[in-house]
């Protein structure tokens, strides 16, 4: 699986320097701005990320504590009808892993129906026994999702993966599309692009929805485990553009299942927390007592009722990459039809004859470790050394209920900036999808992210992978426009960029 | 505001201010040391290293007093938390807790003063020192024009009290060395020396114009003492950052409602400050003098910490 056979996002099929027609005006960008000037804009958004400190923590690299993620002046397109196909199937999703959550902490009609094996659930150390029988204000429990989405045609977008706990990245969307709004002006005046700067407003609006019955005002505020977290950035900048307090766990206290912040003046209440700190760390009653992190007496206060968490603890079951292979089967469960947006195919290890088919082809799988993230603990065949696929081997053998595995995909590509001039880098995406008690939202952008060496798969920013601004564009957008519709567009494009 | 916000503010102030200080109180003695016409060499490191209160840590380093010594120990020694490096990195500590308090202006002020260390492993010679410690001063004024900047609200208030604080003590620290700054054999009290001495007090607080301005005579051991004891037009005089934290405490107050002993501790010391002659300072003892008004600036931060529970 080269790059020539790669579906190109702006390129189209074959991989050519000829872009789709429906984005002529990013070839003539590109034909236009020459690198050297690519170059010296991407330099400067990447400068004036370091001066803001839009940086990121790389654990276990002492020497470089705090590095930014390259950025790549280069946009990766939407149309609105693919946009809007992929709304539709994000939406479906997301109402489908609340509906699970909702049920296996309750009911679990699933499991009586046989849908999935119940060894599957019990047996996840992502099932949280404790959180059992508890039921989140509004029934809400996955309000922000991140749904990792790979393409490897026009029509062909796979889930790769599905984030309910705490998705980080959003500050990235903004930031990227800052920088682009600076650097290059000029293409927003040949698209009509989706704006994304409403997106802390959406949240806030979110968090206030989930509140408890009863809180008029609720005062809502981000939790984070403090200014070493890898994400923090993130976390000052949502609370910041919220307009709401960044608290950390020592800040908090629970009184008689009540949530109290530390101010200066007094003790103040606390309604509703988007909690950016894991399960595990959230509450040492409950859960880790060993954790600094936490704040004692949090779940007794969630479990009355008296605060709402987002996301809600538990979460972990529903973005499971066991549970992951059975999404198209639960997704079908609690919405009755099929899911609009498909799986990659994936075989789980813990299936003998699964397990027997990912040893015979390692060569051309890519194995992950079910609770793995961030490019840890994976093995992408194609690219392997034989000593590495044979570690893998053992590793599988030995326990293999702990790996799924999946084909490597042709995964679309964007031209990107290279020491040589653009040329085409394997791209994945992570829209974000807000539920409150008001609805589910996609958000039109997210975060791109690319793999900076040629052919690799690998684009998590810890293993070296840049980001890129993401367009949506908006319903009539097609080729550039005549002078005379100028002002019509400027006028609609104002009202855009409020909605 | 949470009480976690409020410390973080405060000291972001302090440790900006002690940066910046200790900026200064390098400039001056590198001028002391190679300006002179007769360079005061090692005793200005000494006195240099006195006025921070690290002699002994130096000491420990095992190496021996010269510019190139203690200006790196000042400046860039990680392993010395009153240097300006552990300052700024302090100062960012801080303020990356509170990012959310802050304009993006003032925190890239202490995130480029802090990207400034980053990139300088050491302090070099004179000349790079000098370059160095002024780079320091530019990002800490950029830093105190942001947060001018900023809502005249609790976030900036907390700061800036932060910063009185602390210029109060630098200042009374560094006049207390300096007079008892023991001149070398042979020189005679207002000789070349010991003019120079002065020189460097007034260097380090920015006051040799002011002075010219504020007294018609030559320079003056007293002088100097009054400006920077009773004046209140030199910013950095104990009397204006006396007044200053009374101020600062009292619009806290107004927007919080929360006063007390804090508040007294300061109006008292204002009030003292206001009857203060120094010639009878000078005469009964200023050693005395500045030692009780480093304990009492302890004690108004103490009760700063408890007053907004700073915890």
């Amino acid at each position: 699986m080269g790059i020539e056979r790669a579906f190109d996002e702006i390129m189209g099929i074959g991989g050519g320097m000829v872009p789709r027609k429906e984005l002529a005006p990013l070839g003539r960008w590109i034909e236009d701005t020459p690198p050297q000037e690519l170059r010296r804009r991407q330099q400067s958004a990447e400068a004036t990320f370091r001066q803001l400190g839009i940086t990121f923590a790389v654990y276990g690299e002492s020497d470089a504590s705090e590095r930014i993620i390259p950025f790549d002046i280069v946009p990766r397109i939407f149309l609105a009808d693919e946009w809007q196909r992929l709304s539709e199937g994000l939406v479906q999703r997301v109402e489908a892993i609340n509906a699970f959550l909702d049920d296996i902490y309750g009911a679990r009609k699933i499991l009586d129906a046989g849908v999935l094996p119940p060894d599957l659930i019990f047996g996840n150390a992502q099932f949280r026994p404790e959180i059992a029988g508890m039921r989140p204000p509004h029934g809400i429990w996955a309000h922000i999702c991140g749904i990792d989405l790979v393409r490897t045609g026009p029509d062909d977008f796979f889930v790769l993966e599905d984030n309910a706990r705490t998705p980080s990245g959003v500050s990235y969307m903004l930031e990227n599309r800052e920088a682009m709004l600076r650097l290059c002006p000029e293409l927003f005046r040949e698209f009509r692009v989706a704006a994304v700067d409403s997106y802390p407003d959406r949240l806030l609006e979110t968090m206030k929805s989930v509140a408890p019955h009863g809180a008029s005002n609720p005062v809502c505020v981000v939790l984070t485990p403090g200014h070493y977290n890898s994400a923090y950035y993130e976390h000052s900048f949502l609370a910041d553009s919220m307009g709401i307090e960044l608290v950390e766990a020592a800040d908090l206290l629970v009184d008689d299942d009540v949530v109290w912040m530390r101010t200066i003046g007094g003790l103040v209440r606390v309604d509703v927390i988007y909690r950016r700190i894991d399960d595990d760390y959230l509450d040492p009653l409950v859960f880790r007592p060993d954790s600094a992190l936490g704040v004692p007496g949090l779940i007794a206060a969630y479990a009355a009722g008296n605060v709402a968490l987002l996301n809600a603890p538990g979460n972990g079951i529903a973005d499971d990459k066991a549970i992951y292979s059975y999404m198209p089967d639960i997704v079908k469960f609690y919405s009755g039809g099929e899911a609009k947006l498909p799986n990659v195919e994936t075989w789980r290890c813990r299936e003998p004859q699964a397990l027997r088919y990912v040893l015979d082809n390692l060569e051309q799988l890519v194995v992950k470790l079910v609770d793995g993230s961030g490019g840890y603990g994976m093995l992408v065949g194609p690219t392997a050394s034989s000593r590495e696929i044979e570690d893998f081997r053992a590793a599988l053998i030995a326990q293999p209920e702990r790996y799924i595995a999946q084909p490597t995909l042709a995964l679309s590509t964007v031209p990107t900036l290279c020491d040589a001039g653009l040329a085409p880098r394997h791209v994945d995406f992570r829209p974000f999808v807000l539920t409150g008690s008001k609805g589910v939202q996609v958000v039109p952008g997210g975060l791109t992210r690319v793999a900076l060496k040629e052919g690799s798969l690998v684009v998590n920013s810890s293993q070296g992978g840049g980001t890129k601004d993401s367009f949506v564009l908006m319903e009539g957008q097609a080729q550039r426009l005549e002078p005379g519709q100028m002002t019509q567009t400027m006028g609609t494009m104002t009202q855009g960029q409020g909605s | 505001m949470l009480s976690r916000t409020a410390s973080s503010l405060y000291w972001l102030g302090r440790y900006i201010e002690r940066a910046d200080f200790v900026a200064r109180l390098v400039e001056a003695t590198v001028r002391l040391d190679v300006l002179s016409p007769r360079p005061a060499g090692e005793a200005a490191w000494r006195s240099a290293l006195r006025v921070t209160e690290t002699d002994a840590a130096f000491e420990a380093t095992g190496a021996g007093v010269s510019q190139q010594n203690v200006a790196r120990f000042l400046i860039t020694d990680s392993t010395h938390p009153g240097s300006i490096v552990r300052c700024l990195d302090m100062a960012r500590n801080n303020a990356r807790a509170v990012r959310t308090a802050l304009t993006r202006e003032a925190w890239t002020a202490v995130n480029c003063a802090w990207l400034i260390f980053d990139r300088h492993a050491s302090a070099g010679g004179a000349q790079a020192t000098l370059k160095l410690v002024e780079t320091v001063q530019t990002e800490a004024r950029g830093f105190e024009g942001a947060v001018h900047k900023m809502l005249r609200n609790q976030t900036t208030q907390f700061i800036r009290l932060g910063q009185a604080v602390e210029r109060a003590d630098n200042t009374a620290r560094l006049l207390d060395v300096k007079y008892h700054l023991l001149l070398p054999e042979g020189e005679r009290v207002g000789g070349v020396v010991d003019r120079d001495q002065w020189t460097t007090i007034l260097q380090t607080v920015s006051a040799v114009t002011a002075y010219r301005w504020l007294y018609s005579e030559g320079l003056r051991p007293a002088n100097v003492i009054d400006l920077l004891i009773a004046r209140q037009e030199l910013p950095r005089s104990l009397a204006a950052s006396v007044e200053e934290t009374v101020e600062i405490l009292s619009l806290l107050a107004k927007r919080t409602g929360l006063h007390g002993e804090a508040d007294r501790m300061a109006r008292l010391r204002n009030t003292r400050m206001g009857k203060t002659r120094t010639g009878e300072v000078i005469v009964s003892g200023l050693h005395q003098y500045l030692r009780a008004f480093l304990a009492e600036n302890d004690l108004l931060h103490a009760a700063i910490g408890r007053q907004f529970k700073f915890g």
